[in-house]
């Protein structure tokens, strides 16, 4: 094992089914514990500076909450706006309804265009699309362009964070990752590593043939693609070649400009503290006859992947609420310890954990929804007030109903059904709604402490634990006499 | 009095709380009250519940403990099974006929009942208008000390230092985690030391402590390494689910450092005495 490979982690398989052999991997890795506990410090931090004044933060994410929830309810409306404004204005709209379509509509432009070379900015959309790999196979090159997307690219990995996608490295990590790859000698000086960076990519934006960009808020009324970012790579990627596409999921549309005030200031905010970042872009048409500079063709691939099965459901629906800032991932205990590659989602996280099963099915990411404590960090802490507790509990219902139970809402419904535990929760209920049973257990339960069964799991962490000598029932009939 | 809410650790309040939930307070003290006991007290912890009890009598309130009840059903709530949660909810429901008090010595009980009830029920109207009546007489214990009993509690106890642990749903769900503050600061010889991430839940979450026991157990483990650290030579909370982490996983590191409910804190700390 060199010593750069004993500073990574694994590549994950892409399917959650290993999520616990993920967890239990990541757990054991030390640096990433290190690595994550002190960014999402850093992170917490910062987003509590930026927002300080509680009630502005709470009037925010209220009005946050209500621009998300309107435009959902126009959605359908709002798409169809959206179509028509940036059709009229010279940008070519595509529908997909799944990651495959997307792909193809992608390889069509590109072949079309004869291209080779794509350079990105990060777009977490064609990270669902697993589109990098789909383009290498048709011959072309996809290269990230933003920092983080570029050190993981190089270490063939995926982004472990919707925000900062490299952030489970340290700067040790990446100095001996450009050391072995790009063969410069070793610092681990944060700006000497950007600067490597920056030199070798700068030239790939201007023998990229198309550009790749996601899309932060789709503004129906004007037909406008609004774009935040902070190195610049995104404004190089939607100008410079002659080719620009742009890759969203159909939720990411907002009524009007004004709404996007609001929620860029939560994005921002919560993400990484800033109160802007340093590149806000608004592209509405490829290059106008008059104009000296921008790409001939302006592309928007509008993606469906599930989401409309979240769109479905009243309840679900707030999933798609989302903005993307990764605030969830910042605070979340679970998330802290083991990174977000351990998932095996393109989402990580609390949002990945209800986002993913409309995307995957809960058939492949049955675990997602059992791994928290429900401990409420993340819906607190959500700018868009989503009640990712809710909904975790509400997927973990649909975990473990029978498959064949109609109505059939989510994908792979009935996961983790089990006729055992089943039988378990009904034999509890029957326990807790007849009084004198529950009172006859509790007893013998008090009684018998010396006979309690061992749970493995529960031994793995604790002493094994031991009902007290008498109820709390008899103590207070005791003490209180009878009532 | 002035740095209680705003003197923690340094890691301490990364979370930004949120509002405190607007609670209306009876003005009158209650001549009678019932205890709601929790399953996990009535069976592993009676203890917490008698000196809940006898803290509330001193009070010169009269405690009823309806002995028909079980458990508040969020086991099954929280693990997806709702009808099975709903039925044992309902027959919590019937236990608490007088316009009393409702006192539950845990958050996360008290979150179920006050809030997760109306959403079980939200299809049966008759139901849901009792839940919501219910919901506005239920009060988390130490919430029920400060601000319904108005307690002032005379120290009795040597010096001592003390980590406090507030659960996930007292935080969040409650809003009660400062009031514990508030009424550990009536005792004048309780020192509170803050402990590093002090805002982060413990790792047990039900179920979810045996379904991924590596992840619990990494969380344990961090929080039990923090309570050590602070320097506390006891460590406070109002959850007996916390309460079972805590102190079982300090039990399995052979560490003689304990948890104890809030209940039996303040009874030994106010002249009480302990039974066992």
């Amino acid at each position: 094992m060199s010593n750069q490979d004993q500073h990574r982690i694994p590549v994950f398989d892409a399917l959650s089914q290993h999520f616990k052999e993920n967890a239990h991997q990541a757990l054991g890795n030390q640096q990433l514990r290190h690595n994550m506990r002190s960014a999402m410090d850093s992170l917490m931090t910062k987003r509590l500076a930026s927002m300080s004044d509680e009630y502005e933060r709470e009037h925010l994410r209220e009005l946050g909450n209500h621009i998300r929830a309107r435009a959902l309810s126009k959605l359908p409306d709002l798409l169809e706006k959206l179509e028509a404004n940036l059709t009229k204005q010279g940008v070519q709209v595509h529908w997909a309804e799944t990651t495959d379509q997307a792909n193809q509509i992608i390889l069509e432009i590109a072949q079309r265009r004869q291209a080779k070379h794509f350079i990105k900015g990060k777009s977490m959309v064609s990270e669902e699309l697993n589109m990098n790999h789909y383009l290498q196979h048709h011959g072309i090159e996809a290269l990230e362009s933003d920092m983080g997307e570029y050190i993981i690219q190089l270490d063939h990995e995926r982004p472990s964070h919707i925000i900062v996608p490299a952030i489970h490295k340290s700067a040790k990590q990446v100095g001996h990752l450009f050391e072995n790859k790009l063969h410069t000698q070793y610092t681990d000086d944060v700006d000497t590593l950007i600067q490597t960076g920056r030199k070798i990519l700068r030239q790939k934006f201007f023998e990229a043939d198309i550009g790749i960009s996601g899309v932060n808020f789709a503004v129906a009324e004007t037909g406008s693609l609004f774009l935040v970012e902070n190195e610049g790579n995104g404004r190089m990627s939607t100008t410079v070649p002659p080719v620009h596409i742009a890759i969203t999921g159909i939720e990411k549309v907002v009524e009007n400009l004004r709404d996007t005030v609001a929620l860029v200031s939560l994005l921002t905010r919560s993400a990484l503290g800033q109160a802007i970042t340093t590149y806000v872009n608004l592209i509405s048409s490829p290059r106008k006859a008059d104009e000296l500079d921008g790409p001939e063709e302006v592309h928007l691939v509008l993606l469906d992947n599930g989401r409309t099965q979240a769109f479905a459901d009243a309840q679900l629906r707030q999933t798609l609420n989302c903005i993307r800032c990764g605030a969830c991932m910042n605070h979340c205990p679970v998330y802290t310890r083991i990174g977000g590659q351990a998932y095996g989602t393109v989402y990580p996280g609390p949002i990945g954990k209800i986002i993913s099963p409309h995307l995957m099915g809960l058939d492949k990411t049955e675990d997602l929804p059992i791994a928290s404590t429900l401990c409420g960090a993340c819906g607190e802490v959500c700018p868009v007030k989503i009640p990712i507790p809710e909904l975790l509990r509400r997927l973990r219902e649909e975990d473990v109903r029978p498959p064949e139970e109609t109505p059939h809402t989510v994908k792979g419904q009935g996961a983790r059904f089990s006729r055992k535990e089943r039988l378990m929760w009904k034999v509890w209920k029957t326990l807790n709604t007849k009084p004198a049973l529950y009172r006859n257990f509790s007893l013998l339960a008090t009684r018998f402490r010396a006979l309690t069964p061992n749970i493995m799991a529960w031994s793995q962490n604790h002493s094994k634990a031991k009902p007290a000598k008498h109820t709390l029932h008899e103590l207070a009939r005791k003490h209180l006499g009878e009532q | 009095m002035s740095n209680l809410f705003y003197d923690a650790a340094p890691n301490a309040t990364r979370v930004a709380p949120s509002l405190p939930e607007p609670r209306q307070y009876p003005t009158e003290k209650p001549t009678d009250i019932y205890l709601f006991g929790t399953c996990v007290i009535d069976i592993m912890f009676p203890n917490a519940g008698l000196d809940a009890i006898r803290v509330i009598e001193r009070e010169g309130i009269k405690v009823h403990y309806p002995q028909d009840q079980g458990c508040c059903g969020q086991p099954a709530y929280s693990s997806g099974y709702t009808e099975e949660a709903k039925e044992v909810a309902r027959a919590q429901i019937k236990l608490f006929e007088h316009d009393w008090p409702v006192v539950i010595p845990s958050g996360s009980c008290a979150g179920m009942m006050r809030h997760h009830y109306k959403e079980l029920f939200k299809d049966e109207p008759e139901t849901l208008e009792k839940v919501n009546a219910l919901s506005e007489r239920i009060y988390e214990f130490g919430e029920f000390l400060l601000y319904v009993s108005k307690i002032q509690l005379k120290d009795q106890g040597p010096h001592t230092k003390i980590a406090l642990h507030t659960s996930c749903a007292a935080r969040r769900e409650m809003n009660t985690h400062l009031h514990v503050r508030e009424l550990l600061a009536q005792l004048d010889n309780v020192e509170r030391v803050n402990h590093d991430h002090e805002s982060e839940c413990c790792g047990f979450g039900g179920t979810f402590s045996v379904k991924m026991t590596d992840i619990s157990g990494a969380m344990v483990l961090d929080k039990t390494k923090a309570l050590k650290d602070s320097g506390a030579s006891q460590v406070v909370t109002a959850d007996c689910g916390c309460l079972m982490n805590i102190n079982g996983s300090f039990e399995k590191q052979n560490e003689a450092l304990r948890g104890q409910h809030l209940a039996t804190f303040l009874w030994l700390r106010t002249g009480g005495t302990s039974d066992e």
